[in-house]
């Protein structure tokens, strides 16, 4: 009893305190410590009481009937860590709460400032994580991006693999890496991005010109690879992936170290080795097929989140062997070689890295810094020079065995300087310029005509972008961008393609020198290209959102479409480019409608892009020469169009079990002549069932189905020669696809604890499982060759 | 702070201009094709005495778009044997280079096809070997048979596969000269 009445008493007592002094408030808000914005969602959680607040759409949260006293409170936000202070309540306070963000987010918006919004609202990001790309570790950046709806590649055999965004590559996607734009001799069909894919965190696809802080002529889209995230605390950690593969007996090796701390400082080194020896189809070997590389990347920095400055560093080396038995002379040998079943060239596996083959080295450095100002916003100013070297070995003769074919160096310099501001809370604002100086060298002494004349060239752009939120449903979004280009070259022409073209009346004036057969020309180019932007993404409810994006590209004609004259001898085919040519201007609508819920989810996105003036290469005519027969590839500008729809879709079969299914179509058309455009990626479809166990060492499981058609819409340039072997007029079908084929993949992964700090995660793959016989519409060796057989590949990885 | 960012600022500009003002008027040196082939010509000579037939290809500007001259100095005399010798140059450099040295030198990369048309009666036989035994084709004789009108065709093939069965398809290799010479034999 005396319990019951003592219980009784102190509850009596309690209340009595709380009906007296307990009459405190305590208000306040929570704000973003980064962008100065209020944080609604916040949790405000009083530690030992059972009072929780919430903060609402301005930030703001209030708390009352509060004692005096020293309370303990945890705030929590999605976005940001976790933190706990003490308050000592002694009468109503309002107090201003400044929140650091997440880990992960923070470093969006503070390493490069290329945060998320700022590379598109109104297009969907298309993103691979880093467990994907980590998955291939071994491969090229192409291979990753190749998992992506409307992703696809144009291939020069399997390891010179180039990133296709709805139908178009090259010189039409901009390539952005750590924030650099990649200036690596794009242009070229057989010549891949220099990326190690180990360097990326995260790697994202826009189908659409909306960077325009970077360019203003990716018609065909942008990817970006951005890498790991900075994390703001003392901290260090690390992983290795060793990564080894049966088909080209070889593998990789990449490993990372990051080291952090507290004041902002940190650094991280990251390094990849990789080789492998000949690749082999089902039936036989890939004579000279291999690849080797070695990259390292630096990066050095301080954060103080309102400022900061990052200096960036990497090495890029690879050196790739091409298909031996695709190297040729004129017609007749390409008749036998697309005729032959087998290549012509079979030898026994090696590692050795014969002609013809690339080496490529590629080197970037960039320093940037940003500052928070008040009142102006965000600067941020960034230097970046690149320097690519090319060599191409090709099979000669005698003396110039060993001497490349083909050595260019090329050299950028880039500015930028931009201010990103918040005019209001709905509206932001980026603008700025871009200075670029580039410098191509040839070096005459390869003994062979320059492929790519020596030319300078500058660029000036100016840049804004600006979205704007109309309500909490809709955002819109909009930029503009002007580029102006001038081109100083320096070129020698063959007196007989000079006077063959017309140039000789049209271009007179251009000529420094004549020299008898050939004749030194000094052509400056002016272009003046504009791109704009404008787009809204609007929530129609919890689960569904719909991206409507237009965009206005203008690209100026490459070098090669310019100045190309001469002998290809991976194409056995003589290239002409066109000297009057003007810049190429597409417009581009996209429409993405994007659903996720629990158990299911899709997207969709369909598009349409007019090109103007669209350069395109063709064959014209069939040219004698000495060596036989080849036929002469002309580049034209036409009207194009091109259209296409990508889907994927997801649904959750159960808590372990989920399915995958994506398709992808593209159709494109030259207006002008009514055909079909060459090398449009023929319709797929893949499919994927896949088991997770996240509490059985995170052991993930997953079958892959991937069916591609024929591509049935493709231009007719097969053309008839005579062969003096047979003395027969003979077809060379160099135009059609090969037969739609269905390969299945299969891996499995799953992770292991090896101490408080290190885990090692295990993966095991194998691709092509039927070792089935299939040739490829976009890789260019598809005529003399099958594609890559069955693979057998295991994946260890460490962090620690 | 603000100073950092002018430091900067004139860093960058620095190394932008200084790399745009680097450019020096020295216009790039003219490439000539080192290991084109721009001429091949085949004398034969009539075994016994008697007017020499040149069959000649040109071609000086190489892939460009000009195409060979192919000319053949008169007709064969039937039921002859020809002595044939096989000239490859480069007269894109000056003076010619002859390539018909490099050729010999790397023997077992190369072989010379000789290919008549089914209505033209020669029989042509190799003279020379590499040092594997195999035939190269710098120096034939050719058998005329009785009176009759064709084409002789005649290859020059790179990294042809050794021994073959004297078909271009058993030998493959890239084809560095391919020809076709009207011929007439009376």
């Amino acid at each position: 009893m005396t319990r019951v009445l003592m219980a009784l008493g102190i509850c009596l007592w309690s209340s009595l305190l709380l009906a007296q002094d307990c009459n405190l408030t305590l208000s306040g808000s929570i704000i973003d410590s980064h962008e100065n914005t209020a944080l609604e969602g916040a949790v405000i959680n009083f530690i030992g009481e059972s009072k929780i607040a919430y903060t609402d759409l301005d930030g703001r949260f209030e708390v009352d009937a509060l004692c005096p006293a020293v309370y303990t409170i945890e705030i929590q936000h999605p976005l940001c860590n976790t933190m706990r202070l003490e308050i000592n309540l002694t009468q109503d306070t309002d107090q201003t709460i400044y929140m650091e963000h997440h880990l992960e987010a923070l470093n969006e918006v503070l390493i490069t400032g290329q945060s998320y919004k700022t590379q598109s609202e109104t297009l969907l990001n298309n993103t691979v994580g880093l467990q994907e790309i980590e998955l291939y570790s071994s491969g090229s950046l192409g291979d990753v991006l190749n998992t992506l709806s409307g992703v696809s590649s144009l291939n020069t055999g399997n390891t010179v693999v180039k990133p296709m965004i709805n139908g178009l590559h090259s010189s039409r996607v901009t390539i952005i890496n750590n924030g650099v734009r990649l200036q690596d001799q794009e242009w070229g069909a057989e010549h891949a991005p220099n990326i190690d894919v180990n360097s990326a965190g995260s790697l994202t696809v826009l189908k659409g010109a909306s960077t325009l802080q970077y360019s203003g002529n990716a018609i065909g889209g942008v990817i970006i690879a951005e890498p790991r995230r900075v994390l703001l605390k003392d901290t260090l950690y690390g992983k290795t992936i060793l990564s080894g593969g049966t088909n080209g007996r070889g593998g990789s090796i990449t490993s990372e170290l990051f080291k952090g701390y507290e004041n902002g400082w940190y650094a991280s080194l990251q390094g990849t080795a990789k080789r492998f020896g000949d690749f082999e189809a089902p039936d036989y070997v890939l004579s000279n097929t291999g690849v080797e590389e070695g990259d390292f990347s630096l990066r050095l920095g301080k954060n103080n989140i309102k400022s900061g400055f990052e200096f960036y560093a990497s090495y890029f080396q690879t050196k790739i062997g091409i298909l031996r038995a695709s190297h040729l002379g004129g017609a007749s040998d390409q008749v036998a070689a697309i005729n032959g079943m087998e290549p012509l060239i079979i030898r026994d596996f090696t590692y050795d890295i014969d002609v013809p083959r690339q080496e490529v080295t590629h080197i970037t450095g960039r320093l940037n810094y940003f500052n928070r100002f008040e009142g102006l916003g965000k600067l941020n100013l960034q230097y970046d020079v690149q320097y690519n070297q090319r060599f191409e070995f090709d099979v000669r003769r005698g003396s110039d065995a060993d001497r490349a074919a083909l050595d260019l160096e090329l050299t950028t310099h880039n500015f930028v300087g931009s201010i990103e501001s918040k005019i209001s809370s709905d509206l932001n604002l980026n603008y700025g310029i871009n200075l670029s100086y580039q410098d191509n060298f040839a070096d005459p002494s390869t003994g062979v005509r320059r492929l790519i004349p020596d030319y300078e060239q500058y660029t000036a752009a100016a840049f804004a972008i600006a979205d704007y939120r109309l309500n909490d449903r809709l955002l819109m979004e909009a930029g503009l961008r002007f580029d102006y280009t001038f081109m100083d070259v320096f070129k020698f022409y063959r007196t007989t393609f000079w006077e063959e073209r017309g140039y000789d009346e049209e271009f007179e004036d251009l000529i420094v020198e004549d020299l008898g057969t050939q004749i030194l020309t000094n052509p400056q180019l002016e272009f003046n290209n504009w791109a704009a932007t404008a787009g809204f993404n609007y929530e129609i409810d919890q689960f569904t959102r719909l991206y409507f994006n237009y965009s206005l590209a203008s690209r100026a004609p490459n070098p090669s479409e310019l100045f190309s004259e001469g002998l290809h001898h991976s194409a056995s085919r003589i290239e002409w480019g066109d000297l009057r040519f003007g810049s190429e201007v597409a417009n581009r609508i996209s429409v993405t409608l994007d659903r996720s819920s629990e158990f299911w989810s899709f997207t969709i996105a369909p598009f349409v892009n007019w090109i103007d003036d669209f350069i395109l290469i063709e064959p014209t005519r069939v040219l004698q020469t000495i060596r036989g027969n080849f036929q002469v590839w002309e580049y034209r500008q036409t009207p194009a169009f091109l259209t296409g729809v990508d889907i994927d879709a997801q649904v959750k079969i159960t808590d372990i079990l989920s399915t995958t299914a994506q398709f992808s179509l593209v159709k494109g058309y030259d207006q002008r002549r009514d055909l079909p455009l060459i090398n449009m990626p023929p319709a797929s479809i893949n499919n994927g069932l896949q088991l997770t166990l996240p509490n059985f060492y995170s052991f993930q499981t997953r079958l892959e189905s991937q069916y591609v058609f024929r591509q049935n819409e493709f231009p007719d340039n097969n053309f008839t020669v005579f062969v003096p072997a047979t003395q027969t007029q003979e077809l060379v079908d160099v135009s059609t696809p090969p037969d739609a084929y269905h390969l299945w993949n299969w891996d499995a992964s799953a992770s292991f604890r090896l101490n408080d700090r290190s885990d090692l995660n295990i993966g095991f793959q194998i691709t092509n499982i039927l070792n089935e016989n299939y040739r490829n519409y976009l890789n260019r060796l598809r005529y003399y060759a099958d594609d890559l057989g069955r693979n057998f590949r295991i994946n260890l990885k460490i962090n620690y | 702070m603000k100073k950092n960012v002018l430091l900067l600022f004139a860093l960058a500009a620095t190394l932008v201009l200084g790399a745009c003002s680097n450019d020096d008027d020295n216009t790039p040196t003219e490439v000539n094709e080192e290991e084109v082939i721009t001429t091949a010509t085949l004398i034969l000579t009539p075994q016994g005495g008697g007017q020499a037939v040149t069959l000649q290809t040109r071609d000086v500007d190489g892939d460009g778009p000009g195409a060979p001259v192919v000319t053949v100095s008169g007709d064969l005399m039937a039921n002859t044997t020809y002595t044939g010798a096989i000239v490859f140059l480069n007269e894109t450099e000056d003076p010619a280079e002859n390539i018909t040295l490099e050729v010999a030198e790397e023997d077992d990369e190369h072989q010379v096809f000789y290919i008549p048309s089914g209505s033209l009666n020669v029989t042509v036989t190799y003279l020379d070997a590499d040092g594997d035994g195999n035939p190269l084709g710098l120096a034939i004789t050719v058998d005329t048979g009785d009176a009759s009108t064709g084409t002789l065709n005649v290859v020059l093939r790179h990294e042809p596969n050794k021994p073959n069965d004297g078909t271009l398809g058993d030998a493959g290799g890239e084809t560095d000269i391919e020809v076709t010479f009207d011929v007439t034999i009376q």
